[in-house]
């Protein structure tokens, strides 16, 4: 018999008893659903942040000044260890990076890493020309930095190589800002001019040599009527400004061709650092890099989605029986025709794979009714709630159709094995 | 008469239930019939003569405990399950009291139920089963449900679908049973139509004399064994 006739079939069936099809279906469907809606949201918010992370540079790692999680406690006065709670402490100067750490770091390790990037926030403030103000962060970074944030320029220069060595107070201040103080959109009018940054009790010079285009235009004239955008400096400049010796951290970028995996390199990182800070007993040089941050993103959504899947499985697993159950009641209720069908020349197989057809049918419609909610509603749980861009997972959607087909399979068998092999006469006088 | 082939042969069937169990029951005692080609006979016998477990054997729903039996040449003794199956579909066309028409589907689909299990293309089958609708003039019915049928154009429609695989024989169980007499009667002409038109041969299990009479030949059934046999007038009885 033919596959095509046995699915007409199985859907004349299931439509002959809509309502009933329907509650039958409905254990599939919150199982199927539920799912889908969780790796539809694990899978966006997944995806979504390793693209981000991408763009950031997902295998660059950042080493920086941490908390120790267990206090050296050595010296300590009482001489005991002490399990008392763990404060919160802020790093001192003293416990930042110093630059000769850097340097060697950069020696030993020349063939590893393509560059360091390294920068420091001299705070925010800000900009006042002629009874105009734009608020403005001064960050200052080195050259790999700046590259780094891949600004793209609407008029002047970068800040050349010079100026970032001598630590000059050039800037790139954003296109923002300067329709904010100049109000003009000839950007070229703010290239040369020296503004001042008034941040707390002080003032900063810089001049501008460059305007960027702020990323997300959209913002820019409506939303927040007055920004913070960044204003981008020389390191050195900063660094005069702050008196603030090495950094709480800095970013490596790995060699394109390098052997080792970021796993081994970091622990390499991790014991270079440590032969410096081994005195310190508050603090300690950890790295991380987005790529952990991502592996441990992808864990917990998975243990997430594990969790979630076993509730499914047990949902599906009472959809399964009801679909038994509503295929034993089905049988019951056709076994005259059933036994019509075999007066007519069925065989038990036929008769088998009939009932096993429509319990499948039952069960894929039950699925992609639950694909469709679940995608439907973890994607507007992701969008909405979560900010992501909705990713359905393909492949847990083709999983769930196999699955659905599998629960009919698995639950429709001994039902249809029932059917199979009612005796013809007897099916033929069922009252 | 004794030149023509043999349909149906059976010799010594003897049909045994709960076989071993305290309730063993006899119901046929060693029954001999033979079935010519063309022929249209009828079985009677009042209730618990042993009728319906005939009909299942001869009709392959049943195998006898003992005794040979050869259908179309065929012999049911080492017909296996799906051997029965495979004759039920191609060799016998089953025609009951109560239609046994599925209800979900349309004349039309019922009437090709048994080519769907011969394995028949559609196209063909559709074509196939339009033609036997045309023969018990009920085209203009084929799109209909059963529900949407009177109990004649049912039966009209289980004829129409006994033919579909061009039988050898066919087993009219009490097919006027369920019937008024008018259209009872229509119900036997088809039979007689087919009879004589396409030669078909068509065995009538009832409990009307009245309409054994019109047969060609009459066994007479009690308590398991044919006690009498005699010819019928083969004709309809005028008035």
């Amino acid at each position: 018999m033919l596959l095509g006739e046995n699915i007409a079939m199985a859907f004349s069936a299931i439509l002959s008893n809509k309502m009933r099809s329907f509650l039958t279906m409905l254990g599939i469907i919150i199982g199927i659903g539920a799912v889908i809606a969780i790796e539809t949201v694990g899978n966006s918010v997944t995806q979504t942040f390793s693209d981000s992370m991408t763009s950031m540079g997902a295998t660059n790692i950042v080493v920086g000044v941490t908390q120790r999680k267990e206090e050296k406690v050595k010296g300590s006065e009482s001489g005991l260890e002490f399990e008392g709670r763990r404060n919160e402490k802020i790093p001192e100067e003293s416990d930042f990076i110093q630059d000769y750490m850097i340097e060697e770091f950069e020696k030993k390790f020349a063939n590893d890493i393509e560059y360091v990037m390294m920068s420091e926030k001299l705070g925010s403030g800000t900009i006042s020309v002629g009874g105009n103000t734009a608020k403005v962060s001064v960050e200052g970074g080195n050259e790999t930095y700046i590259t780094n944030q891949k600004l793209e320029l609407v008029a002047g220069r970068e800040i050349g190589d010079k100026a970032l060595k001598g630590g000059k107070s050039a800037c790139l201040i954003s296109d923002y800002a300067v329709d904010k103080l100049f109000k003009t959109e000839n950007y070229s009018h703010a290239v040369g001019k020296t503004v001042e940054v008034i941040s707390g009790q002080k003032f900063y010079d810089f001049t501008i040599v460059g305007v960027y285009q702020l990323s997300d235009t959209g913002l820019l004239f409506g939303g927040n009527a007055d920004r913070e955008t960044t204003l981008y400096t020389t390191l050195g400049c900063v660094k005069k400004h702050s008196h603030i010796q090495g950094y709480p951290n800095f970013t490596v970028v790995k060699s394109a061709d390098m052997s080792k995996d970021t796993k081994e390199f970091r622990s390499e990182i991790q014991i270079f650092f440590d032969r410096y800070y081994h005195t310190n007993r508050i603090f300690e040089v950890t790295t991380s890099s987005f790529e952990s941050m991502l592996e441990e993103l992808t864990k917990t959504m998975s243990t997430i989605s594990t969790a979630i899947s076993i509730i499914a499985g047990i949902a599906l697993l009472v959809g399964g029986i009801g679909v038994m159950n509503i295929m034993l009641v089905s049988i019951s209720e056709r076994t005259r025709e059933i036994g019509t069908r075999k007066a007519l020349g069925a065989t038990n197989s036929s008769i088998r794979l009939q009932f096993i057809i429509e319990a499948m049918v039952l069960c894929i419609i039950g699925g992609i009714i639950g694909i469709l909610i679940g995608v439907t509603g973890g994607a507007l749980a992701a969008t909405q709630l979560m900010d992501a861009e909705a990713r359905p997972s393909i492949s847990s959607i083709l999983t769930s159709v196999g699955f659905s087909m599998a629960i009919g399979l698995f639950f429709g068998y001994y039902p249809a094995n029932k059917a199979a092999k009612m005796n013809p006469i007897d099916a033929l006088t069922y009252e | 008469m004794m030149d023509r082939r043999a349909i149906i042969d059976m010799k010594g069937i003897v049909k045994r239930y709960y076989i071993g169990k305290p309730n063993e029951l006899e119901v046929l005692h060693g029954v001999d019939l033979k079935v010519y080609e063309g022929e249209f006979i009828s079985i009677v016998g009042p209730s618990g003569s042993g009728k319906s477990t005939l009909m299942n054997v001869i009709g392959a729903l049943d195998l006898p405990t003992m005794g040979r039996y050869l259908l179309d040449g065929f012999d049911m003794f080492d017909a296996r399950e799906d051997d029965l199956s495979a004759i039920r579909n191609k060799k016998i066309g089953f025609v009951f009291q109560t239609y046994n028409l599925i209800s979900r589907m349309t004349a039309l689909k019922n009437i090709e139920l048994p080519m769907l299990y011969a394995g028949m293309g559609k196209r063909e089958r559709t074509e196939k089963a339009k033609d036997l609708l045309r023969m018990v003039e009920m085209e203009e019915r084929m799109y209909h449900k059963p529900d949407e049928l009177s109990g004649g154009q049912k039966q009209r429609v289980a004829i129409a679908r006994a033919m579909a695989n061009d039988p050898a024989i066919i087993l009219a169980d009490e097919p006027t049973g369920a019937l008024d007499s008018v259209t009872g009667r229509l119900i036997m002409d088809i039979f007689h139509r087919l009879n004589r038109e396409q030669g078909k041969t068509i065995v009538l299990i009832t409990h009307s004399n009245e309409l054994a009479e019109e047969t060609g030949r009459i066994m007479s059934l009690r308590d398991g064994l044919i006690v009498s046999e005699r010819k019928g007038t083969g004709r309809v009885a005028a008035g």
